[in-house]
């Protein structure tokens, strides 16, 4: 039996006798005639494919429960074994093109230090850009929050008459809530990216900056457009899926008032922006429509169009380990009789500036790398984090939107370091996790239980008396308590692994016994 | 020279042999080495959950046991990382500054500071997977990680390269975290066996009838998975084969 759905003859037994292929393995031939009576033509059924995991609960500004949606995502083999393999591949090939590249590291150490500077000369760059975008013919607007850069856009679309907007991926918009706004202003929003326009069907967030329905698999998108689109809910064949969409969207681009994107890069000697795409989405939305606004975060910016270089070197290796995203588009200005817009959001960035230990984070170029090799991210899927930066760069992104409510997230890693090795910025992201915590237990963003936990472990570890009274105990139990005891569901140790075996005696009794007494 | 032995809680509850090994091995190379009787814990547990203020007195009691040696060494990586990284939760007098710099991991310490080229005790006829913990590898740099475009080295391998009948096998994803992470394994324990599962079955396919650790925190756990799924595999600190450990 085939267990992976094919095309066109994957429900063989649902066609017609007479429809059915000639070479059909199953085929049971009498007398040199096919016997197609109903036992000959059935095929064994497959089972139906497993369904999605969805992403964390959402109760406002509750504490996201990362693990909880986790444990959902694991129970999901399918789905975990297939996210956790892509996600590994693109690492792999990262790995292949970083050891084409001699300078690797010094391009690292480059890109860092151009970030560095230019986030610490902010304001002078962003006046530079505004000054000559301005020469080069393309409005430019500051938005101080997600609220106010809504507002713009809407203002602009109002201005236009415009009742439709494609757009491209951008995870600043995301941040911002666009679509929402955009729904409740009765806009219609048109992504152009094929895995984010597939997030948008199924109403679900992006799980990852780079590949936002990486989470899903090819029977999940079947399952999504047949709902939307009207495909054969049977037939998840990637062409067919990626064709029937196209298919679909191609006349809302072509009829869509105005476009969208967001930027990767922002040159201020030029007032030029950059736009990396791997399907030319990018070129559509700006490009089709007259009116052209691009939404900006402030950190985008870079100083001259030579540093550029540095960054497109190392973006699309880091992301997908291919040498260069497909399309590298420079937005100069408006075309003839078209309008551009820039929109330029601070959105908690210069508060997130002043954080000594966490302004680094904003010299992320949203490639991604840090997921690819997250092994948490890996077996977590990205919705897990129910935030809009999911991963590593997530767990030092998010407390700074909201501190109660991603709470938890610093704690969703075993600070083993792989992010900060493959970030082409070199932004210190384990440390930032760690200080992430101190930082959460200040403010009281942590659980009672594990802080009495602690207060009790600290109190403990540092009496030697008690200490050793508390480990005789320990071993004694382990040794003695019923199986039961030990493996039970309150017990987070046992849920899933074997306790170790108690040994019959400690280190430290057995150099009692064996060296006696010295310091 | 006078060496402290820092034996690790967890060690001294759960892992005695591989507190044995350490102290046998360092007096095997003439050192006088001393286990201060009071000796707990470095205060790792509750920092890494970012209760700085709560480890205060347990490293204030580190410092009082290990002051006035000349080295201080311990069999676990993790631990090391912690006095020497992140040590800060008591007031840094000169003191303090010099037990965090004369700490250092077993491996490290065999390696760099005793520079020993010959085991000539050792003799471990076995196929072994090392696992580097992600504190020995990217915090100690004891190997070059392997998202690093830099010369290979490795530290732990070198040593177990000088004892007789050790062969290698490598698996497939040879630096991903097995998914201890300390009170990770707990809070997060889903996620932490899942990881535990995939690490001990990639070196099970690679063929390796031992996975050797210089972290036993780490083996702790993938000893535990490995038990639970029935992967057949034996786990061994690094300490034990480099004391001349058969099996």
């Amino acid at each position: 039996m085939t267990s992976l759905p094919q095309p066109l003859d994957g429900d063989g037994a649902m066609l017609h006798p007479e429809l059915r292929a000639d070479d059909d393995a199953d085929a049971i031939i009498r007398d040199g005639r096919r016997l197609d009576h109903a036992e000959a033509s059935s095929k064994p059924l497959r089972p139906p494919p497993e369904k999605q995991p969805r992403g964390a609960k959402i109760h406002r500004s509750r504490p996201v429960d990362q693990a909880e949606a986790a444990a959902r995502f694991i129970a999901a083999p399918e789905h975990q074994k297939m996210h956790d393999e892509r996600l590994w591949d693109l690492r792999q090939k990262r790995d292949r093109e970083m050891h084409g590249i001699p300078e690797w590291e010094e391009l690292r150490s480059l890109a860092s230090a151009i970030k560095e500077h230019t986030l610490t000369h902010l304001d002078e760059y962003l006046d530079q850009f505004e000054a000559n975008a301005r020469a080069n013919g393309i409005h430019v607007h500051w938005a101080r929050d997600a609220a106010e850069h809504n507002h713009i856009v809407h203002g602009i679309l109002s201005d236009h008459g415009a009742k439709s907007l494609i757009k491209s991926k951008s995870m600043l918009t995301e941040e911002c809530g666009l679509r929402h706004y955009m729904a409740s202003v009765g806009i219609e929003v048109i992504e152009t990216d094929l895995g984010e326009r597939i997030q948008q069907l199924d109403n679900e967030d992006p799980s990852h900056v780079v590949v936002p329905a990486v989470h899903k698999l090819r029977t999940d998108v079947a399952e999504v457009f047949s709902r939307t689109i009207g495909t054969d809910p049977a037939n998840s064949d990637v062409h067919y899926l990626a064709e029937a969409q196209r298919e679909a969207n191609r006349p809302l681009i072509l009829n869509a008032d105005a476009g969208m994107t967001g930027a990767n890069f922002v040159v201020a000697e030029t007032g030029t922006f950059v736009v990396c795409t791997n399907e030319g989405n990018a070129d559509l939305s700006a490009n089709v429509p007259k009116l052209h606004i691009a939404s900006i975060g402030i950190e985008k910016i870079i100083p001259r169009l030579e540093h550029l270089a540095v960054f497109i070197r190392l973006l699309s290796r880091s992301a997908l380990g291919s040498p260069i995203t497909q399309y590298t588009s420079h937005f100069r200005g408006p075309r003839e009789g078209g309008e551009m817009h820039v929109v330029f959001v601070d959105n908690g960035r210069s508060e997130r500036l002043g954080l000594a230990e966490f302004w680094t984070s904003l010299k992320c170029i949203r490639c991604g790398a840090c997921m690819n090799t997250c092994p948490v991210y890996r077996r977590s899927g990205g919705l897990s984090y129910g935030a809009t930066y999911s991963g590593p760069i997530g767990l030092i992104i998010d407390p700074t939107f909201n501190a109660r409510k991603y709470s938890n997230l610093p704690f969703a890693s075993t600070l083993n370091g792989s992010c900060t090795n493959v970030c082409p910025v070199k932004i210190n992201i384990h440390e930032q996790i760690y200080a992430w915590r101190r930082e959460l237990v200040k403010q009281h963003e942590v659980p009672f239980v594990k802080k009495a936990a602690m207060k009790a472990a600290g109190e403990l570890l540092s009496r030697p008396i008690a200490y050793r009274a508390a480990i005789a105990s320990t071993n004694v139990a382990l040794a003695h308590l019923p199986r039961f005891v030990i493996y039970n569901g309150l017990n987070a140790w046992g849920k899933h692994r074997e306790v170790p075996h108690p040994p019959k005696q400690t280190f430290h009794s057995w150099y009692h016994a064996k060296r006696g007494g010295t310091k | 020279m006078r060496i402290a032995l820092f034996i690790p809680c967890y060690i001294d509850a759960f892992f005695p042999e591989v507190g044995v090994a350490t102290l046998e091995l360092l007096e095997r190379f003439g050192h006088e080495v001393m286990y201060p009787r009071d000796q707990t814990c470095c205060g790792q547990p509750m920092a890494n959950s970012g209760f700085n203020v709560d480890c205060a007195a347990t490293e204030a009691l580190f410092v009082r046991n290990f002051s006035g040696f000349d080295y201080i060494v311990a069999p676990s990586g993790s631990c090391v990382h912690h006095v020497r990284d992140n040590f800060d939760a008591i007031e840094q007098t000169a003191d303090v500054k010099e037990v965090r710099a004369r700490t250092f991991e077993l491996v490290e310490f065999l390696h760099d500071v005793l520079k020993v080229d010959d085991f000539p005790w050792a003799n471990f006829p076995h196929r072994v997977g090392l696992h580097n913990s992600c504190g020995t590898l990217r915090r100690l740099k004891h190997a070059k990680p392997s998202e690093l475009n830099e010369p290979f080295f490795s530290k732990p391998m070198d040593l177990l390269s000088k004892v007789r009948g050790i062969e290698f096998v490598m698996p497939a994803r040879p630096d991903e975290c097995c998914g201890f992470g300390g009170t990770f394994s707990v809070f997060e324990e889903v996620v932490s066996t899942k990881m535990g599962y995939d690490k001990v079955s990639d070196h099970a396919r690679a063929g390796a009838e031992y996975i050797v650790s210089a972290d036993t925190s780490c083996l702790m756990h993938q000893q535990g998975c490995a038990e639970r799924i029935g992967v057949p595999i034996k786990f061994i600190h690094i300490a034990q084969i480099l004391n001349g450990a058969s099996a």
